[in-house]
């Protein structure tokens, strides 16, 4: 295993994980929901009465964040995101992402960090069921095909 | 008042997820890849966002009600089980594929990249058809005739 100094950045990525935990803990402070993205999109596929606004509210502003996020976040975080993945390989891993956050009852958000903080049984479980699969399916497709 | 919080809420987790270098599958496959030129970032945005969330959760902890006056809709399951561990496996697979997982990629949506599009579709289409599939095993007989 080599370092990868060059592209290492903790700070930023250490300043970016304490929003996401502070997000986390407003949403179930004043509201009393866990921030979790596969759990808020599920309760729109179909919405339920009653039940939709406070998701509504949240994914608009996670989809406005890039437009506010130009001008409060630093220039150098804002880096054009790289894609490797082939179309066909977006479409299959889409495919999985929503079938596996579906069936496994949550995602990086909701098991990853509502769940690791809570300390769930649950959650420990899921997170090091995905990271396994995420850490081989990366080292398959880059050092084996 | 309620609305603007949850507006909040979901702003500030995607200023997160841009900060820290999340919404670039790139930037995330570097932290799967342990074998090649690995990139430990992702680990410090884990870190940060645990120890956060811990002590918003402590304080959620010792309050009854939230400050919106509702119940705390504090996770009820318990049991490791087939489907929580298989689920996980397969998303796993998904996300080493794409780099994505569902926050960034709905943000990296949000700021016009077409792939990040295709890739939402896909994962919307996942859990609608996981839904119908599993609905349609636990009900057979109550509409073998007229589905919806």
């Amino acid at each position: 295993m080599t370092i990868d100094w060059l592209n290492f950045t903790p700070l930023s990525s250490l300043a970016g994980g304490l929003l996401l935990g502070i997000a986390a803990s407003l949403l179930f402070i004043y509201s009393g929901r866990i921030l979790g993205i596969t759990g808020i999109l599920e309760g729109l596929l179909p919405p339920k009465l009653g039940d939709t606004a406070w998701r509504f509210a949240f994914l608009l502003g996670l989809m406005v964040s890039p437009l506010v996020g130009q001008w409060l976040l630093p220039v150098d975080a804002l880096h054009a995101p790289q894609i490797d993945a082939s179309w066909p390989m977006l479409i299959l891993a889409g495919l999985l992402v929503g079938v596996g956050t579906r069936w496994g009852a949550g995602c990086t958000s909701g098991h990853g960090i509502c769940g690791l903080s809570r300390l769930s049984l649950r959650s420990l479980i899921a997170t090091l069921s995905f990271m396994a699969t995420g850490f081989l399916t990366v080292f398959v497709i880059r050092h084996v095909l | 008042m309620q609305r603007l919080i949850e507006f909040c809420a979901g702003l500030i987790f995607g200023l997160g997820l841009l900060l820290s270098g999340m919404t670039d599958p790139s930037k995330v496959q570097a932290f799967l890849d342990l074998a090649g030129q690995w990139d430990p970032s992702l680990a410090f945005v884990m870190g940060g966002g645990v120890l956060m969330a811990m002590l918003g959760f402590g304080i959620a902890k010792r309050k009854n009600k939230s400050l919106s006056g509702q119940v705390f809709h504090w996770p009820e399951l318990r049991h490791v089980d087939r489907a929580l561990i298989l689920g996980s496996l397969i998303f796993g697979i998904g996300w080493g594929l794409a780099g994505f997982c569902p926050g960034p990629a709905l943000v990296s949506m949000a700021s016009g990249e077409v792939k990040a599009v295709v890739f939402v579709l896909a994962m919307l289409s996942g859990i609608v058809w996981f839904d119908r599939i599993t609905r349609r095993a636990q009900e057979p007989l109550a509409c073998a005739k007229d589905c919806p």
